[in-house]
């Protein structure tokens, strides 16, 4: 296998290796509890600080605004938690079909300890509809919680207008901003937002470190119970070296974001270049979209049986398809946007990172029309007896 | 990322038989397909059959596989185990057979062996002018309206490949995959399969250590014996009767026949006959009853 192409950067990223050194001192030499009363932890604590001021200058927070945590997941359940608890009376939750699983299951469990939750629909582009949420959005609801830009489509919300109308009918605003962070500007000082969720591994920092912005004044309630750490909002002694990487891969994003553009234009490059290629669709709202993310739907094959096609050039991408799940749907995001069966299996997400080179995308664009071209002299659909299961695709999209 | 064995990806990247097969129009030869699966569940495959009507024997499959790896794979593995062979034997293909010629698959993946069965007996039936439905349905209820799953599908799968869970079903034929409202179906008709398994084994045993002429311990001889007398004393008891297993030595049974019966000659030598046909047939060809008192 030659070197690896990674474009799926929206599963994880390449930890940088100035967060690597960064780390370092904190797995070998600096082991010290910064909680503990000796010069010796002191000075580790010295360093979390520093840390904190440096994710809340690429949120454009404030430090005592930052509460660190484990991962997205934990940042997601606290903030939902926080946010039923600030507001007990109120007993209406608000959220979309696409959002992540730690998100949906936890509404999900919600319903059935007696709250009423509305899962905003989306377009066939995966965006949102505000009038939807103006109909659904009453005084009873304790929160919004809505993911920034989708971790599939790349698709970005309306944020400010959805905080919006969170704001005026005063429900709790949570987002979770974990494909965000590093990808587009953020500023919690003219933001609507009440509490908003990141995670580390992201944007280049290592896996297990998360953050939350929670906006100064909110009623917060810890997830965690225990001891004194972030200020008694998340107990249990700290992941000094992944908090030092967050900081540090914190402080290279906020550089980075001047980048972005080149990262865009590579996007693009390798957007139409695959495009050219008959019977592709872009899944995704190409006017409000993150700049690293590309999802095409390659009609007529299956998903999988692409991706180990490029894993054998060493390119890795990611499918929605049924077959990559380990359950037997394809992706929730793209049948909720209404996508086509034969689009929604051999959807193929290509995720790109600050490393991704334009060597690298014109490699992927040299393979994958044999790729495709492949699966579909071997697929039964692309020919004219397919007839077939045409009508067949038809009869079960009507049944449900 | 699954675990694929080598001859998976093997038979993904570089497939055998695929396409489709076209009709020669020459005499004693016909060609023809079966297929199975949607665009909507994810996988679909349709087999070609170059079937020589005199011997009816498979001459050439080939095949066309909308689906992931495993899928593409487990068709390429079904064209190279059916060729050359008759129809009746291709019928005995079993998925298993395809998951074996893979060196195995995915469990969440087998339902890919699955569909290459399912083709192969479409196929076969549409040839053989069978109406696939009409074969299915003496009790073909729909179990999983998500991906359209009948009870004798899952049974068939349960039984052949011995499932015990709901998951295992759903790895097999997805059902249960989708919407998951019929897991609780899936599990009655799991343990009603293995209610009537355990009925047919305890009623099965002793022919099938019979049929396989496997030798008996005298333990096992004695407890298989008991068992059938047990069956018989119901009937004496109600004639005010009764028998019990008194000793063995070698292929002799010795019982003691009690109470009405074992007073009256005639019927004591009925008796014992009646028992040691029933005793030949369930325990061992040669076994001699003798009536001691």
């Amino acid at each position: 296998m030659s070197a690896v192409i990674y474009l799926d950067n929206n599963a994880t990223t390449q930890v940088d290796p100035e967060v690597v050194e960064a780390i370092l001192p904190y797995l070998t030499q600096y082991y010290g509890n910064p909680s503990s009363m000796h010069s010796f932890g002191g000075q580790v604590g010295k360093a979390l600080k520093q840390a904190r001021v440096q994710v809340a200058a690429l949120l454009g927070a404030e430090e005592s605004e930052i509460i660190f945590t484990s991962c997205g997941t934990e940042g997601n359940n606290t903030a939902i938690r926080a946010a039923i608890a600030a507001q007990p009376d109120r007993k209406h939750l608000i959220t979309t079909q696409v959002e992540h699983a730690c998100v949906l299951n936890l509404f999900k469990q919600l319903e059935k300890q007696g709250y009423t939750v509305t899962y905003l629909s989306v377009d066939q582009r995966g965006q949102l509809d505000l009038l939807e949420l103006e109909a659904a959005i009453t005084g009873s609801t304790a929160l919004v919680s809505t993911m920034y830009a989708n971790n599939e489509t790349g698709t970005v919300f309306p944020i400010e207008q959805i905080g919006a109308v969170a704001k005026e009918y005063g429900a709790t605003f949570h987002v979770d901003a974990v494909q965000v962070a590093g990808k587009l500007p953020l500023d919690m000082k003219t933001s609507t937002i009440d509490l908003m969720t990141i995670s580390g591994h992201k944007l280049h920092a290592p896996k297990g470190v998360g953050a939350l912005f929670v906006r100064r004044g909110f009623r917060f309630r810890p997830l965690l119970i225990g001891g004194h750490q972030e200020r008694g909002r998340r107990a249990g002694t700290e992941n000094v070296a992944g908090i030092i990487g967050l900081g540090k891969a914190a402080e290279l994003a906020q550089l980075h974001l001047a980048d972005l553009p080149q990262e865009k234009k590579l996007r693009d490059r390798l957007e139409k270049g695959l495009l050219v290629i008959p019977n592709t669709e872009i899944n995704g709202d190409r006017k409000s979209r993150l700049p690293n993310t590309t999802n095409i739907g390659f009609k007529y094959i299956e998903g999988e049986a692409i991706l180990l096609s490029l894993d054998r050039y060493g390119i890795c991408a990611s499918s929605g398809s049924a077959c990559t799940s380990g359950s037997l749907e394809p992706s929730h995001v793209l049948r909720a946007m209404g996508l086509p069966y034969t689009t929604l299996h051999g959807s193929i997400r290509f995720s790109l990172s600050r490393y991704t080179t334009e060597a690298e995308v014109d490699c992927v664009l040299e393979v994958m029309p044999g790729i495709v071209q492949r699966l579909r002299d071997l697929s039964p659909f692309n020919n004219d007896q397919a007839g077939w299961l045409q009508d067949r695709e038809e009869a079960v999209v009507v049944a449900r | 990322m699954w675990d694929y064995t080598e001859k998976v990806l093997d038979l993904f990247y570089n497939p055998q038989n695929q396409g489709a097969i076209e009709d020669p129009s020459e005499s004693g030869i016909a060609v023809v397909f079966g297929e199975v699966g949607s665009i909507a569940c994810g996988d679909a495959l349709r087999l070609h059959l170059k079937i020589e009507v005199e011997a009816d024997k498979i001459l050439d499959a080939r095949f066309q596989t909308f689906g992931c790896t495993s899928a593409i794979a487990s068709s390429s593995a079904l064209t190279e185990i059916i060729k050359g062979l008759t129809l009746d034997a291709a019928l005995n293909i079993s998925n298993r057979d395809i998951a074996d010629y893979l060196g195995g698959l995915p469990e969440e993946k087998m339902h890919c062996s699955v569909m290459g069965q399912e083709a192969l007996e479409a196929a076969i039936y549409k040839y053989r002018g069978i109406e696939v439905e009409q074969h299915e349905d003496d009790d073909g209820a729909l179990i999983c309206s998500c991906f359209g799953i009948s009870e004798n599908r899952i049974r068939r799968v349960v039984i052949e490949n011995g499932l015990t869970t709901v998951e295992q079903v759903t790895s097999y034929v997805k059902a249960g995959g989708g919407c998951s409202s019929c897991g609780a179906a899936i599990e009655d008709l799991i343990a009603t399969i293995e209610q009537e398994k355990a009925l047919t084994a305890t009623r099965v045993a002793a022919e099938i250590e019979t049929a396989q002429n496997r030798p008996l311990t005298t333990v096992q001889k004695i407890s298989l014996i008991q068992a059938v007398l047990q069956d018989v004393r119901p009937i004496l008891l109600a004639d005010g009767g009764d028998v019990e297993l008194y000793d063995l030595e070698g292929d002799t049974v010795k019982v003691s026949l009690k109470g009405a019966c074992g007073s009256c000659e005639s019927s004591t030598a009925t008796l014992k006959n009646a028992i040691e046909v029933r005793l030949r047939e369930r325990v061992l060809p040669n076994l001699v009853v003798e009536a001691v008192s």
